[in-house]
């Protein structure tokens, strides 16, 4: 049987390669334009928090090359993009909320013409109060959507009883996406009062709905077309919206195709980012270092509307846990309110943030009893058969946390290299390494059970080539080369012969944000399922036609077998065409046995979890604050992989993009708050000179215990988490100033700053 | 202000375009000839998305006022394969999925070309380096590495001897 699960081979290209490296591959912005195109350049707020008392626009309306400006007057129906609660203006009308909100939009003959005109506008403001932290938004009680409250057992009454106690708090920055194609839409009228929109969008089902929402007119006139993005990462599920509703309001007001394309810095002010959390902890241990209950209290900064805020933190709270059990729990998440970017998704969705929080206070148990913080993760870890269930209620039934830490212990050669490091820590004073290895679970599937579907289409021509449309969109996770093999492998051909085509919100309708991981989970599924009536069709074709016996028929290597004979692929087709076989199918899937009650915050969410983890080893130069990663070790589990080389690319890729996060990439904001770290010059994303020159990933040996796509496992999320080694390990360089028995207080992102501050602090309490 | 007219060579052909001063190289090349490969990633000098080769050598095109690039030659990922034959770097890229969402890939091969022309066995600090200037915010470069290392081989062969084999 798993001979036959496995994906047809290594060596299959990316579905765009030839494309790619002939600079041919078309984003949004590379699409031939129409004649009469519009540029459009967008006003923003240049306060916090303000009413607008006037808008002067006509010295914009009369700059050379302006055509038309909007205001949120001119929008024809709802002026809102959010995509849960109804809080997110697409221009501001009365109120501005942040510094940088579209306030009008003006479009011109070219772009420079839009931008110098939108310089011209006269607006006056009234301030209002801002909050521009999380702590003070707290405080006011400044929420987007109600606290959300998780209790297992008496939290309480078990930290009373528990040997010893970690307190403290922690705090962790956001992280700006930035995706390298930046957030574009293109409108075009068409006939009848209908639009096509080309976006670079994860999610265009809902870019449909709130372009038609906005315009006032049917779903079925509003058709959105998406091939690929230069990257999405969450910041194009929900976010490309705003600029999606823009575009068509100008398009149907002028009557004329419509470009909107982001600067990179307009694209950072505006646009929401990953939410940075505050926790404040209290965990109660034994002498081995076992927990046995954590209260926890965490607030994120939401900015200042909801968007995806709910979903964010409940995943939060579902991954404080990560791989452990905690016996008693209470948890208190809090979206906080404050006047800055409406914070969204990026990549794992509260999940890290949720579960770096236990990691951190599993690093403070193990200094402060004297021990390797990985002896008291592994004691932690989740149980086989006892100490399995989630604080959410969820049975963990598929743990391989176990053997993967200890085959990666020891292919990475933890333990000597552990004492390599403290026998380095003890011949040198300034530079002082660091070492730790960190562990993974996540949850796989949405938070909410009914964006668990997917659907396909599947078109087998009269030659043999094959087409298939679905529900997902392409942003650089190799989707749709998955899906092809899916599908090739279905009818036992070639992955060559398989096209997959741009998604099109006119041929699979409805369908989910590519999202959460699940992309090659649920269309996967449904591509399977369509491809699969199809070859039940021709099954039953062969049977009548040259009397084969049904189980004996085999699709493989171009030819469809059968005891007694045999036929090519493509000559089959005919033949099944000429006796009117439906050649075509749609497909559909949903994910079995998912449920959730979002008041008690209990159920079982996930269809599985995944599992990894990572050792990185660091030097910290303890008087700059400067430190390199020497070399990162990787084993993660991608259940039995469709494509290899595609799931260690997302895994390297995820890893980079997640050591970023917790060290270079810092977002701040001035006292009025405007984002400083709006462009690439102040906001550091790593480039190949942060990456290790020792970078081993490896995939894990297994297979889905469910019954997922070939028994794959979503790979896109989750090794987000295993950089959470090189802070940990950061902070163990540091901790060695003190003989590893202090805590340094160190916050995320670890900047040389606050790698600074860290060993600062450490020294105080030292002396 | 009046247009200027230019003449430059691009991918080996000569071009005369007439662009409003300000406008840079990178739309030059991208509204005015329709070559769309080198892309827009922050028009700035930061990312590397535009990178294209400016007599030899790898430039941010964002950068560069098309008036600038008067009488030069100019090369961009549309110009590396030859006919329908892929150059080698063109290849190893494809070969070893270094790029997954695609976007960095034209300023990526051009910075790894020009590395190649001047360097044709570079280390792999030397690749590093080459590099340093192009964001690629998905694959974490190790692919990207890789695959200049197999092409910096693979044209060593072609040129039948090398520096040191
Ligand atoms: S677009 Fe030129 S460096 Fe970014
Ligand atoms: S492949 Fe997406 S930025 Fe490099």
């Amino acid at each position: 049987m798993r001979a036959k699960e496995t994906a047809p081979g290594r060596a299959i290209p990316h579905e765009s390669a030839s494309l790619h490296v002939a600079g041919e591959a078309t984003y949004v912005d590379d699409i031939p334009e129409l004649a009469g195109t519009l540029y459009v350049a967008l006003g923003l707020s240049s306060e916090a928090h303000a009413r607008i008392r006037s808008i002067d626009l006509e010295a914009v309306q009369n700059a050379p090359g302006v055509v038309g400006v909007i205001t949120a007057a001119d929008i024809p129906g709802v002026n809102d993009c959010g995509p849960i609660i109804h809080d997110d203006p697409i221009l501001a009308d009365s109120e501005v909320q942040f510094v940088g909100q579209p306030i009008f939009a003006v479009a011109a003959n070219s772009y420079t013409a839009a931008r110098k005109a939108v310089r011209l506008a006269e607006i006056d403001y009234e301030s209002l109060p801002a909050v521009l932290d999380v702590a003070t938004g707290r405080q006011q009680q400044s929420f987007v959507i109600p606290p959300m409250h998780l209790r297992r057992g008496d939290a309480e009454q078990a930290l009373q009883s528990s040997p010893s106690r970690s307190q403290g708090a922690f705090s962790i920055g956001g992280q700006e996406q930035f995706y390298l194609e930046g957030q574009i839409s293109y409108v075009a009228p068409k006939e009848d009062g209908c639009f096509h929109l080309w976006c670079s969008t994860q999610h265009p089902t809902e870019m449909q709905q709130v372009v038609a929402h906005a315009l006032g007119i049917d779903f079925n006139q509003v058709v959105v077309e998406m091939r690929r993005m230069g990257g999405g990462f969450g910041g194009k599920e929900s976010q490309s919206a705003i600029f999606a509703c823009i575009a068509a309001v100008v398009a149907s007001k002028l009557g004329r195709p419509v470009k909107l394309r982001l600067d990179r810095d307009d694209d950072m002010t505006i646009t929401g980012k990953r939410h940075g959390f505050e926790f404040a902890y209290d965990v109660g241990y034994d002498d081995d270092g076992q927990i046995h209950a954590a209260r926890v209290d965490m607030a994120a900064q939401a900015g200042f509307s909801a968007d995806l805020s709910g979903p964010v933190v409940t995943r939060a709270v579902c991954h404080f846990d990560n791989a452990y059990y905690l016996g008693d729990v209470a948890i208190d998440a809090y979206s906080v309110r404050t006047n800055t970017q409406s914070n969204t998704a990026f990549r794992g969705f509260g999940g890290p943030q949720g579960a770096i929080a236990i990691e951190y206070i599993i690093d403070n148990i193990a200094r402060q009893l004297g021990k390797d913080p990985l002896q008291v993760r592994k004691l932690n870890f989740y149980g086989r058969d006892e100490r399995n269930v989630t604080p959410y209620g969820q049975t963990v039934s598929d743990n391989v946390i176990h053997e993967l830490v200890d085959e990666l212990e020891s292919s990475s050669d933890y333990s000597a290299r552990r004492k390599a490091v403290a026998a380095f820590n003890r011949d040198n004073e300034v530079l002082r390494k660091g070492l730790a290895l960190t562990p993974l679970k996540f949850g796989i599937s949405f938070n909410v059970v009914h964006f668990n579907q997917a659907g396909a289409l599947v078109h087998v021509y009269t030659d043999g080539s094959v087409l298939v449309n679905h529900g997902g969109t392409e942003m650089g996770q190799g989707l749709h080369t998955k899906v092809s093999q899916v599908v090739a492998l279905e009818l036992g051909i070639d992955v060559r012969r398989v096209r997959a085509t741009a998604n099109d919100t006119s041929k699979v309708a409805n369908t989910s944000a590519t999202a959460a991981s699940t992309g090659s989970d649920l269309n996967g599924k449904a591509a399977q399922d369509a491809a699969r009536q199809i070859r039940n069709r021709l099954i039953r074709f062969i049977a009548e036609e040259h009397g084969a016996n049904l189980a004996d028929i085999e699709f493989a290597g171009d030819r469809v077998s059968w005891g007694s004979g045999e036929i090519a692929f493509d000559e089959l087709v005919v033949q099944a065409y000429q006796n009117r076989v439906q050649l075509w199918s749609d497909g559909f899937y949903k994910t079995p046995g998912l449920s959730w009650d979002r008041e008690a915050m209990q159920g079982s969410p996930f269809y599985y979890f995944s599992y990894g983890a990572a050792v990185s080893e660091v030097v910290v130069d303890t008087l700059t604050g400067e430190w390199k990663l020497l070399r990162a070790d990787i084993l993660h589990d991608a259940g039995n992989s469709i494509n290899p080389v595609i799931d260690i690319g997302q895994i390297e890729g995820a890893f980079i993009q997640g050591m970023g996060w917790l060290t270079s990439e810092e977002l701040r904001w001035n006292e009025a708050g405007r984002l400083i770290t709006h462009a690439p010059s102040t906001y550091k994303i790593p480039t190949i000179t942060d990456c290790p020159q020792k970078f081993n990933t490896r995939l894990y040996q297994n297979h889905n215990v469910e019954d997922t796509i070939l028994r794959s496992k979503a790979v896109g999320e989750p090794p987000l988490l295993l950089p959470f080694s090189v802070f940990f390990a950061i902070r163990d360089a540091i901790a060695s100033l003190a003989d590893n028995r202090i805590n340094p207080p160190l916050r995320a992102p670890a900047t040389p700053e606050a790698i600074l501050d860290a060993i600062d602090a450490l020294r105080g309490e030292h002396q | 202000m009046a247009n200027i007219e230019i003449e430059l060579e691009v991918n080996g052909r000569q071009e005369q375009v007439s662009v409003e001063p300000g406008k840079t190289l990178l739309h030059l090349l991208r509204e005015n000839l329709g070559l769309t490969g080198a892309k827009d990633g922050c028009r700035s000098g930061d990312c590397g998305a535009c990178v294209v080769i400016v007599d030899g050598r790898s430039v941010n095109s964002c950068m560069v006022l098309a008036p600038q690039a008067e009488g030069s030659s100019v090369m961009t990922v549309e110009g590396l394969a030859q006919g329908d034959e892929l150059h080698p770097l063109q290849r190893a890229f494809a070969e070893n999925w270094a790029f997954q969402c695609g976007f960095c890939t034209p300023g990526m091969l051009a910075s790894c070309y020009a590395l190649l022309e001047f360097n044709d066995n570079p280390t792999r600090d030397e690749i590093r380096a080459a590099i340093a200037g192009n964001f690629c915010r998905c694959t974490g470069y190790q692919a990207v590495v890789k695959a200049v290392e197999q092409a910096a081989t693979e044209l060593r062969v072609l040129k039948g001897g090398s520096r040191n084999a």
